[in-house]
């Protein structure tokens, strides 16, 4: 890929960012380009070193402010008409009940991930409360005269910290998953601000 | 390691590496490659930040018949670079009593 491809596919995949902004990073990329290619490195390796499109344009997404990206989307290309205006105002009952419940979905889906994690811990939490009660219940049973469904008790109680050991790992593990889920999620939303090729 | 102490580490990484003279993009890579790796986009996010903090300042010179962005360190950025210096004298002192608890643990198990 020649330094060109580079920066005219990057222009590209970052359509939707303000383009003062766009045209700062292309000229970092491709002074970056030039500078390794004037020390000796061919200009398909030097390229190559950048990295992927997608992933660069991936990365510059992911640190871009949603608001900014919400901001250049929505912003009209010329001054609105007074008419336009007044039909904007006319329209609200259609598209402000649209707007928002969209915003309220894109939510409910954010507070399900969260809910998703808080669900694990519970289960979790649970695990290791039944485990103490096990243990002091049965101690306390075996000790008052029921001896054997006292041991019956603190044997699972013992059972049920061992799992809830285990357990932690397996929280720790969904912990991880669900916050690259949510990056990803937030990722997603960008995107959907961003502006596909063929809307140039 | 910890995102947050690897953010503040890289920033002053950068200002150390423009501390001495004016440096471009892709000599501060060059020259913070042996110690960390910092890809360009992150570099980028680091300048900006530091740009924006008054850490330092940007000008675009021509080069070979073409422009390229010269950093240039600022009072406040080479403030950093001292304030990061007498933070990590603690974090040394921190880790050296650390580490010599870990000796001691050392020297018992020797003798058990």
């Amino acid at each position: 890929m020649t330094a060109n491809e580079f920066i005219s596919d990057l222009q590209k995949s970052l359509n939707g960012i303000p383009s003062a902004d766009v045209e700062e990073r292309l000229s970092f990329y491709s002074e970056m380009i030039a500078d390794r290619m004037e020390d000796g490195i061919s200009e398909e390796e030097a390229v190559a070193q950048i990295g992927p499109v997608e992933s660069v344009a991936e990365q510059i997404i992911s640190e871009y402010p949603l608001t900014k990206l919400v901001r250049e989307r929505v912003k009209p290309k010329r001054k609105l008409r007074a008419f336009e205006i007044v039909l904007i105002i006319l329209g609200s009952p259609v598209w402000l009940p649209l707007l928002i419940s969209a915003a309220a979905i894109l939510f409910s889906l954010y507070v399900c991930l969260l809910s998703a994690m808080f669900v694990i811990w519970s289960i979790f939490g649970s695990f290791v409360v039944t485990a103490i009660a096990g243990i002091v219940g049965g101690l306390v049973c075996s000790v008052s005269g029921n001896f054997w469904s006292g041991a019956a008790l603190f044997g699972a109680g013992i059972a049920l910290a061992g799992i809830s050991i285990l357990f932690f790992y397996v929280c720790r593990i969904c912990d991880k998953g669900i916050s690259l889920l949510t990056r990803k999620f937030v990722l997603w939303i960008k995107n959907l601000f961003m502006k596909k090729e063929d809307e140039k | 390691m910890d995102a947050q102490l690897k953010r503040g580490i890289l920033d002053v990484c950068v200002l150390a590496a423009i501390k001495n003279e004016d440096s471009y993009g892709y000599k501060i890579i060059k020259d913070l490659a042996p110690y960390v790796e910092l890809s360009e986009s992150t570099l980028y996010t680091i300048l900006k930040r530091l740009e924006s903090g008054g850490l330092l300042t940007v000008r675009t010179a021509e080069h070979d018949g073409r422009l390229r962005k010269y950093y240039h360190i600022t009072e406040a950025g080479v403030g950093r670079v001292e304030e990061f210096k007498e933070e990590w004298k603690e974090v040394n002192l921190i880790y050296q009593f650390i580490t010599k608890e870990d000796m001691e643990d050392d020297s018992k198990r020797v003798y058990i």
